[in-house]
Order: structure tokens, then C-alpha cells, then sequence
């Protein structure tokens, strides 16, 4: 279990670029929650993430995973159980190393010093077959000559190949093309299916925002405005989501991804 | 030129390339590896130099070595630190250090900027003992060289596979994802920067020992030469293993050193050896930028000229 209690954050305090990016953020993730999360550019939604993550402190409020307190845990620490994947592909992982280099560090375990056994070396072989994208083939590819699509895959795997409790996907399928997105996305879903992750996901697609996962949270101007699970969340529809959000904001949701279909 | 005299440089060539070489291979860990552009690498390869010509001329010829390495390991810890821990520049932490060094070489000196040891027992009179009166007499420098090179090149190979080769081989390229895999990337940085700069306190250390003189300039300028050593060794093995890449580097320092007896012999002065690998950097790094940028000016100054142009 996920709880953020009354998280705040401002940007550049103090100048004439202040931005409160979070205000009073209260949010508890149940163990298995898949959330997604829309918003407008600026809402806060990878600021949330980011203080999630550790990328940065939060200027007040409490971060608990678990029960625990990990609000000033270092982000190398929390990586440990926080996975976690960006729009860039290129961010997660080591371009001029191989498939399987990247994969063993993110596999972790061993010793410092420790070689990579061959039994370990067949079970990630084993991991991205699973995949179904035919990059066990390519294990000894450097990761940098892959594509977009390919990259992400693997940096899918790299955050899950020891399941964390918590995954945050940010946009991870925004810089792709239409058929890698749609079958990344399909990936996605399998591994937290199967896997039983905790999830949240930001996207700028309204149709996944609904179709994909459990629990759907809007947000704007550093606040949740709007979240829905269970049956408050069914029957929703794309028009209903722009109607809540003109009615809680007073203007138009406006995301420069934004796909409303 | 008689066929001895060629002999002899090339035995020249191959012991001072060898020599240089765990210094090229010191970067090869920093500079390739880490992406780490190690400035202390100077003043590292003369604390090499003066610590283990301190401990030969003490008596213990082999002790030298490994405390010459200790001294690097010191030294690479401290550039470390500086740059992880307290917030500076990578490039800055290491002429910082570099600085400090001059003060801590002459210190480990006896307050001496030159150390004589002609009499003295070292690695290379050991070994020479060991080949005298029989076929290998004369060759005991390069088998030293060679040992400590083919040590150096197969805990290399072994080292960057493991699971901490690996994470500093990430550092250097992509230390987000080296976060994201829940190493610190502080450790990794400051354990790749002790071993680099071990193999290059073990370079001086041979060097002073083979020359039979520990001089507190002999570091001047090695950063780039090892530079120039390593960047000629990339051009030959570019896609290739990480182990591969390391017997590359090797390979650029005896170039490196060949070119430099050759223009020697072709009586260049001695003292142009800097400038000419100050060239060799600099050409070799601004290569990709040039090979980018040169046909985008030809086609700013001769618009139309190139093949297949319709407006031509």
C-alpha cells in the first residue's frame, strides 16, 4: 500500500517562476490498483511520480510504502521497490551495453564480483521471450539498436524482472508509433496481470485513461480533482471525463498529446 | 641501420609502449568505461613513480609495485570523492587533485624532485638475473612489461563482466538507469576511479623502474598521450568486445610509441612529442564533429554541387 498524506512541492520559490506543482497531494494506492492519471500539461502528474520515486523531496507531507516511511529515502534505494518507466525510451537504460547486460543489472542479486551464471542467463532469456517480440534473438544486441518500441519493452522487463510493489509508468508509450504503442501497452498489461502489480499510469490517451486498469484519477494545477474506481468508474465514457473536468476547472482539459479517441 | 639497431628500437618501442600502456588501459576504464575524463592521471602516474622508487630504493623491489598501486588507489579515491561528494566538477576535481599531487610527490620524495636508482634492485634487474645467458637475454624489460600488461588486460576482461563491471560500465552510459537498478552510482564511480588510477600509479612505477629515475615531471603531459594512445587504438577495434577494445588500447600505445621513434629517427627534437600528441587528440576527438559539420558548410559555400542536386 501507497500513501502520499498532504505532499507539497513548489518550484523555484520565492521568484517570479514559482510553481506550486503539488498542493495537500492525499492519495492511497490499495495493494493491486491499477490507477491512470490525465491531466492537463503542468497538472503535476510526473512531479507526483517524481516525489514518489525520490527523484526529489517533497517541501512538507509523508510518503508511506507499505506502512513505512520512505520520504527521504535516497531514489537508488527506493528503486528497489518503486519500478519505473518514462516517455523517453532512452532513460532507462544503458545504450552501448547488450540486452542481457542490462537486463542482468536490473536483475540484480549475486555478488558484487559474482559472474553471470548460465542458468541465470537462460532464465532472462526465458523473461523476454516472453515478451513475444522475438528479442530473444537479440540478447547480445547492444540496447542502443533497438527501436523505440523494442527499447521500452526492455526497460518493461528491466522494472519488473523483480516484481516491485509499485510500478509508475509515465507516458511510456507517448513517443511511440501507433502499432508499438498499442503493443507495448498490451505487454504492460500482461506483466501487472500476471504479476499482480500495483500500478499507476499517466497517459494523454482519454480512451486507456478509461479502458485500461482500475481507478482513474484526473488532476490540475498540483490537486486530484477528480478520482473514480469500482462503480463510479464504470460506464464512464471520454465526454463525461471532459465534463468533469470543465466543470471542476472551468476550462477545457488541454494536453498537447491529448488523444480523446 | 643494421638489423640489431632495428631490433633494438623495436624492443624500445615495445617496452615503452607496454610501460604506457597500463595507462592507456587506466583510461580506458575511466575515460571509456566511466565516461570520466580523469585530469589527475598526471600527478597520479609521478605518485606512482615516486612511491614505488621510495620502497625499491628501500630494498623491496616487489613491494614497490603494490605500493605504487596503493598510492593510486588513494588518489583515485580522493578525485572521487571530490567529484561525488562534495559537488565538483568532474574535470576540476581531477587538476585539483593533480595540483595537490606535485606538493605530495616531492614530499613522498624526501623534499627531492629527482630520484636516482642506479644501483638499485628493481622488478627489472630481478627478472634480468632470471634471463641472463640464456635465449631471452636481453628481453627481461618487455617480459615485465608484458606480465603486468596481460595481468591488468585479464582482470580487466573478468572484472567488466561482473555485476559491478557492469553497473560501472552503466554509469558512464546512462547513470539514471544505474540508479533505476538500485545501485548508487557514488560507488560505482569512486570504485571504477581507484582501480583506473592503481593501473596508472603501477605505469609510473614501471617507468621510473625501467629508466632507473624517478622525476617529479615524468607524469607532465600523460593524459594525453594516453589519450592519443587510446583513441588510436578505438579507430582500429571500434565494434568489438570489451576485452577486445582493452588489447586495442594496448595496440594504440605501441603505435603511439612507433610514430614517436620514427619521427625521432627522422629528427624530430625530442620535445615535439606533446605537441604532436596534443595533435593526435584533438584530431581524433573533433573527427565525428568535422566528419558532421564540414559537408554542411560545403553546401552553405557551393550550393548545387553535390550529386543528384535537382538545382544543379
Amino acid at each position: 500500500m501507497l500513501e502520499l498524506r498532504k505532499v507539497n512541492k513548489t518550484f523555484n520559490p520565492g521568484t517570479v517562476n514559482e510553481k506550486k506543482a503539488l498542493t495537500d497531494i492525499d492519495l492511497s494506492v490499495a495493494d493491486g490498483d491499477f490507477i491512470t492519471i490525465i491531466g492537463s500539461n503542468g497538472a503535476g502528474k510526473s512531479t507526483l511520480f517524481n516525489a514518489t520515486s525520490g527523484a526529489f523531496l517533497p517541501d512538507s507531507g509523508r510518503i508511506y510504502l507499505d506502512g513505512r516511511d520512505i520520504t527521504y529515502e535516497p531514489d537508488y534505494k527506493r528503486a528497489k521497490y518503486i519500478g519505473r518507466l518514462f516517455q523517453d525510451p532512452k532513460t532507462g537504460t544503458a545504450p552501448s551495453m547488450t540486452v542481457e547486460e542490462n537486463l542482468t543489472l536490473a536483475a540484480g542479486g549475486g555478488r558484487w564480483l559474482s559472474l553471470p551464471r548460465r542458468a541465470e542467463r537462460e532464465a532472462l532469456r526465458e523473461r523476454v521471450a516472453s515478451l513475444g517480440l522475438g528479442l530473444e534473438d537479440r540478447m547480445n544486441t547492444p540496447v542502443g539498436l533497438l527501436s523505440g518500441g523494442q527499447r521500452q519493452a526492455v526497460t518493461l522487463l528491466m522494472a519488473t524482472i523483480n516484481p516491485p510493489k509499485v510500478l509508475l509508468l509515465d507516458e511510456h508509450t507517448a513517443a511511440l508509433d501507433p502499432s508499438a504503442a498499442e503493443k507495448i501497452l498490451e505487454v504492460t498489461e500482461k506483466t501487472v496481470r500476471e504479476q499482480g502489480l500495483t500500478c499507476l499510469m499517466i497517459t494523454h490517451n482519454m480512451r486507456s485513461a478509461l479502458s485500461v486498469g482500475s481507478r482513474t484519477v484526473m488532476m490540475r494545477d498540483g490537486s486530484i480533482i477528480f478520482d473514480a474506481q469500482g462503480a463510479g468508474r464504470d460506464g464512464l465514457t471520454v465526454d463525461d471525463l471532459l465534463r468533469r473536468f470543465r466543470e471542476a476547472s472551468g476550462e477545457t482539459l488541454d494536453n498537447d498529446r491529448m488523444l480523446l479517441s | 641501420m643494421t638489423l640489431s639497431d632495428i631490433i633494438n628500437v623495436i624492443r624500445s618501442v615495445t617496452e615503452l609502449g607496454l610501460i604506457s600502456s597500463l595507462t592507456v588501459l587506466a583510461l580506458y576504464l575511466s575515460y571509456s568505461m566511466l565516461n570520466v575524463c580523469d585530469l589527475s592521471t598526471d600527478g597520479c602516474f609521478t605518485l606512482g613513480a615516486a612511491v614505488g622508487a621510495v620502497v625499491a630504493l628501500s630494498g623491496h623491489p616487489y613491494l614497490s609495485i603494490i605500493a605504487a598501486m596503493a598510492a593510486g588507489v588513494a588518489s583515485g579515491f580522493v578525485t572521487a570523492f571530490l567529484q561525488t561528494r562534495m559537488g565538483i566538477n568532474s574535470l576540476l576535481a581531477g587538476i585539483i587533485v593533480n595540483t595537490g599531487l606535485y606538493s605530495v610527490n616531492i614530499a613522498v620524495m624526501g623534499g627531492a624532485s629527482l630520484l636516482n636508482m642506479n644501483k638499485t634492485v628493481t622488478v627489472f634487474t630481478k627478472v634480468k638475473a632470471l634471463f641472463d645467458h640464456t635465449f631471452l637475454d636481453g628481453w627481461h624489460k618487455v617480459a615485465v612489461a608484458l606480465i603486468a600488461v596481460a595481468a591488468v588486460i585479464v582482470f580487466l576482461s573478468v572484472f567488466l563482466k561482473t555485476r559491478l563491471g557492469l553497473a560501472i560500465r552503466a554509469t558512464g552510459d546512462n547513470s539514471d538507469m544505474v540508479r533505476y537498478s538500485s545501485i548508487n552510482p557514488v560507488f560505482t564511480t569512486t570504485v571504477g576511479l581507484c582501480v583506473a588510477n592503481a593501473f596508472t600509479a603501477l605505469s609510473g612505477c614501471l617507468l621510473a623502474q625501467y629508466q632507473k629515475l624517478s622525476d617529479i615531471n615524468m607524469g607532465q603531459g600523460m593524459v594525453t598521450v594516453a589519450l592519443a594512445s587510446l583513441l588510436i587504438g578505438g579507430t582500429l577495434f571500434r565494434r568489438c568486445s570489451v576485452k577486445v577494445r582493452a588489447i586495442g588500447a594496448v595496440i594504440g600505445a605501441i603505435i603511439f610509441r612507433a610514430v614517436y621513434a620514427l619521427a625521432l629517427n627522422l629528427q624530430m627534437p625530442a620535445y615535439m612529442l606533446k605537441l604532436v600528441s596534443a595533435g593526435i587528440v584533438a584530431a581524433a576527438i573533433s573527427a565525428p564533429y568535422l566528419r558532421k559539420h564540414i559537408p554542411q558548410t560545403m553546401k552553405k559555400y557551393f550550393p548545387g554541387k553535390e550529386n543528384g542536386d535537382v538545382r544543379a
